[in-house]
Formats: C-alpha cells, sequence, structure tokens
C-alpha cells in the first residue's frame, strides 16, 4: 500500500476533507429538497388548525384532511380572517400564518421590552366561530405545540390538537391521540366567577370520564406525568396572552 | 462473534476472479435471512425491532430505509477501507451512516411528510442501530465493495424480514389491523371475530411483547435448525 494511513498528519488531513465533502453534500441536498419540505410544513399547519375546528378527513375523523385539499379546505373555513395581536390591538393580515411561536418566545427572552406578536386564526363554520389560538411548551424531552380553538365568548374549548417533537412513544406521546385531545372539547377556561383559569392536565381528579366541564381540569394520562404538566403549562400561558385582547373583544 | 474474525481472516488472501453471483456471494446474500440473521442470531438491532414493530406500515418503511443506509454504507466503507485512517475508523463510519441518515430523513420529509413524523425518532435511530456500525466495523472493511454490498442488503433484509414478521403479528393481536385495515371485524362494533367475544391483547402493542415474539422466533428456528444452538 502506497498510503501511510498512520501518519498523524494524513489522519488530519482526512479528517478535514471527510468533512468538508460530506458537508457540502449535505448542504446540497438539503437546499434541493427545501421548497418541499417547506410546502409540507406548511400544509401541516392548516391541517392543524383546521384539527383543531373539528375538521378533519371524512371518512376516518382521528385524520387530518388530505394533503392535497388541507389549502382549499383551510381558505373556504379560514381564508383571510387571520390576526397578529399585540396587547389588546389586533391586524387583519395573513402574515399571521408565517408567525412562529417559537420565535416570538425567543426575541421576548432577549429582550423583556419586547412586544411579542400573537397569530390568531378565525374559522367559521356551520354559522359558528372558532378561535383558534396556537401555542408552544415543553414538554418532557422536547417542544410540544398544539392548536385550541375558543368559542365566541371565550369561555370554553371547541377543539384542541396537540403535537411533540420527541415525547415517549406510548406515554407522553399520547398527547396526540384522541382520548386525551377530545376531553378538552367543552371545558371551561373560565373559573364559576369568570376569572381566568386555564386547564390543568390533573392526576386523579375523580372525573376519568370527564363528565364535569367546568372544572377547568381533564384527567391526566398514566405515565406522563411531566409531559401533562407540560400541557398544563402551555395551555394556561397560551391563552393567557390573548386575555387581553379577548377582554376588549367582549365589550 | 467468531464469524467475524473468519470473515476478516478470508478476505486477507487473495481470492481469483470470480462470478458476480458465485455460491460464496450468494450465501453473502442468503445467509442472513435465515440462518445467520442479524437480529436472531447475531442479536444485532433489537432496540429498533422493539420499538417500530407495533404496526406494520412502519416496519417496512424502517426496513426499505436500512437496507438503503447499508447497502450503500457498506460500499461507501469498502471503497474506502484502504485510505481510512485506522485511528479514526470508527468516526469516519459514524460519518458515513449520519449522511446517509440526513439523506433518507430528508426525502422522507419531503415526498413522504406524514409517513417522516410517524416514523420521526426511529429514523435518527438508525444511526445507532448496532447492524450498521457492525457490518461496517465487521465486513465492509475488510472486503471488496460488491462483496461488501451484497452483505450489506443480506443484513439488512434479514433485519426486515424479521421486523416484518414480528410486526405482522403484533399489529394482528395487539390491534386487530393489518396495515391499519380491519381484517378481524370493528371492535367498537362487535363485528367480525369481535361479534364472538374476541378481544384485541393490548400486550402486544408495547415493546417487551416485541422481545417475547423474538424470543419465540429464536426457538422456532433453533428447534428447526439445531446447528444453530451453541454449546456450553
Amino acid at each position: 500500500m502506497a498510503i501511510n494511513t498512520d501518519k498523524n498528519s494524513y489522519t488530519i488531513i482526512f479528517a478535514v476533507v471527510m468533512v468538508l465533502v460530506v458537508g457540502t453534500v449535505l448542504a446540497g441536498i438539503s437546499s434541493v429538497l427545501k421548497p418541499n419540505i417547506t410546502a409540507n410544513k406548511i400544509t401541516e399547519k392548516q391541517q392543524n388548525i383546521l384539527f383543531a375546528m373539528g375538521i378533519a378527513d371524512t371518512e376516518d375523523p382521528n385524520e387530518f384532511v388530505p394533503a392535497e385539499k388541507a389549502q382549499e379546505l383551510f381558505d373556504q373555513y379560514v381564508g383571510d380572517e387571520q390576526y397578529i395581536i399585540t396587547g389588546n390591538s389586533a391586524q387583519k393580515t395573513t402574515d399571521a400564518f408565517n408567525i412562529e411561536v417559537k420565535k416570538e418566545n425567543d426575541k421576548l427572552k432577549q429582550d423583556p421590552n419586547y412586544e411579542r406578536k400573537m397569530p390568531l386564526f378565525i374559522g367559521k363554520k356551520d354559522g359558528e366561530e372558532f378561535y383558534v389560538v396556537p401555542m408552544r411548551g415543553n414538554g418532557l424531552w422536547d417542544a410540544i405545540w398544539g392548536y385550541v380553538s375558543l368559542d365566541k365568548e371565550f369561555k370554553t374549548v371547541k377543539g384542541a390538537f396537540f403535537d411533540h417533537k420527541g415525547e415517549t412513544p406510548g406515554l407522553g406521546a399520547n398527547i396526540k391521540e384522541a382520548y386525551f385531545r377530545d376531553d378538552f372539547i367543552g371545558e371551561h377556561i373560565l373559573d364559576a366567577s369568570g376569572n381566568y383559569k386555564g386547564i390543568t392536565v390533573k392526576k386523579g381528579n375523580g372525573d376519568p370520564k370527564n363528565v364535569r366541564k367546568d372544572d377547568n381540569a381533564v384527567d391526566a394520562m398514566a405515565g406522563a406525568t411531566i409531559t401533562g404538566d407540560g400541557v398544563t403549562a402551555m395551555v394556561k400561558k397560551g391563552i393567557r396572552m390573548y386575555q387581553p385582547y379577548f377582554e376588549t373583544l367582549k365589550k | 462473534m467468531a464469524e467475524v474474525t473468519e470473515e476478516k481472516v478470508v478476505a486477507k488472501v487473495k481470492e481469483p476472479k470470480e462470478p458476480l453471483f458465485s455460491k460464496k456471494n450468494k450465501k453473502l446474500l442468503t445467509d442472513p435471512l435465515a440462518d445467520n440473521n442479524p437480529i436472531t442470531i447475531q442479536v444485532l438491532g433489537i432496540c429498533s425491532a422493539l420499538a417500530i414493530t407495533a404496526q406494520l406500515k412502519p416496519s417496512i418503511v424502517m426496513a426499505i430505509s436500512v437496507i438503503f443506509v447499508l447497502g450503500i454504507g457498506n460500499v461507501v466503507i469498502s471503497l474506502m477501507r484502504n485510505i481510512i485512517p485506522s485511528k479514526i475508523r470508527i468516526i469516519v463510519q459514524l460519518v458515513v451512516v449520519a449522511a446517509l441518515v440526513i439523506v433518507v430523513d430528508q426525502v422522507l420529509k419531503a415526498f413522504a411528510y406524514t409517513l417522516s413524523k410517524e416514523l420521526s425518532v426511529f429514523i435518527g435511530l438508525i444511526i445507532t442501530n448496532c447492524i450498521i456500525m457492525g457490518r461496517f466495523e465487521a465486513f465492509a472493511l475488510g472486503n471488496g465493495p460488491w462483496k461488501s454490498f451484497l452483505d450489506g442488503i443480506g443484513n439488512a433484509a434479514g433485519y426486515g424480514v424479521l421486523l416484518i414478521i414480528v410486526a405482522f403479528f403484533r399489529e394482528l393481536l395487539g390491534s386487530g389491523t393489518l396495515f391499519g385495515a380491519k381484517v378481524l371485524g370493528d371492535p367498537i362494533e362487535k363485528t367480525g371475530l369481535y361479534a364472538y367475544g374476541y378481544e384485541n391483547n393490548g400486550f402486544m402493542v408495547l415493546a417487551p411483547m416485541a422481545l417475547i415474539t423474538v424470543g419465540i422466533i429464536i426457538w422456532i428456528q433453533r428447534s428447526r435448525n439445531k446447528a444453530l444452538i451453541e454449546d456450553h
């Protein structure tokens, strides 16, 4: 063999060349596929928002609307009823769709005086209004996020969808499942005297079938306490930010 | 690990030119499907086999992804086997697997988004799948590209076949479905088998039952082929 592969200089040169080649190839592939991936993410967001409004696949209500119909249905049910809320004022703009809750959270972290932009989607289905609030929080391992739709009195939840990046399959990952998610439907976010309370994912609240809708609590998932607490915090904080604006709407 | 050292020794002997599908090469492809199966005999890749075999569809995708990664990875490593500095060979292997896995991940995200969401963490798990590093280290580093390609495809296919067998039983007995189709009837409407009081076994969808299923397969395989039983 001509090359002495044991020399230190050879090892270093090999490592550098390898990293450069692999890096270039991966960057190339990533930029070629990027338009496709972005389009898929947009479709997913539309499907999520529609799902929180109770618009799902006609055959399987636990599935999203088909990807190829997402844009059409989104235009039909939500259209340009998209708002950016800052404090208690709202601006109607389709830019709302592009606002990422994560980025707004990060900006607020860097600058406590930053006035965050909050996207709000107002869907109309069968003459009813759905105020869809996107939210983001932390589960046990990684990020969790969701879309919760509220009625026009901002008192009860009309639909919810949760998703996660890396919760434990079979435990925390169950926040995606219908049995957990559907418990939120009809649940009150205000207490009896009308103060904001959010919804708690609660262990042993003596209401496993979720018959009581006015106790501001849903039954927790077995074996996923931290993910459940994450959902509680996310829902509580996510909707509270919109409260000043909702108050002005109520008046 | 006895076979592993043997393979390395064999590789060092200069071999005469042989046809593409000689008996020996065919063995590379077919052995891992049964008598040298990576999961049941070499006991590699168990972790991912437990994780994703609750349903058939993700198992098949995982099998195809691993065939792709291991087939190409083995060839890449084999082509580089004479220039890889031995001090950093494990790192080089890792970089090759990681790069291929990122490609698979990106392609799935672009063309099969729902599937990529379903597989999410498991795609990343391919990197840590011991079959891949195991075959790189034990075979590709000491053999030519064509042999390594066959070995990669064979081992990945052997892994895939087992995934599919396990997933078949877990999905059928655990959820009463195959590829999501309700083949046993509807458990809520009580049609088909469920009308006679049959119930799904919820245990089957949990990871421990995958281990037990693999165990039963190992048992059946070794009782059919006594040569596989190690003496103690």
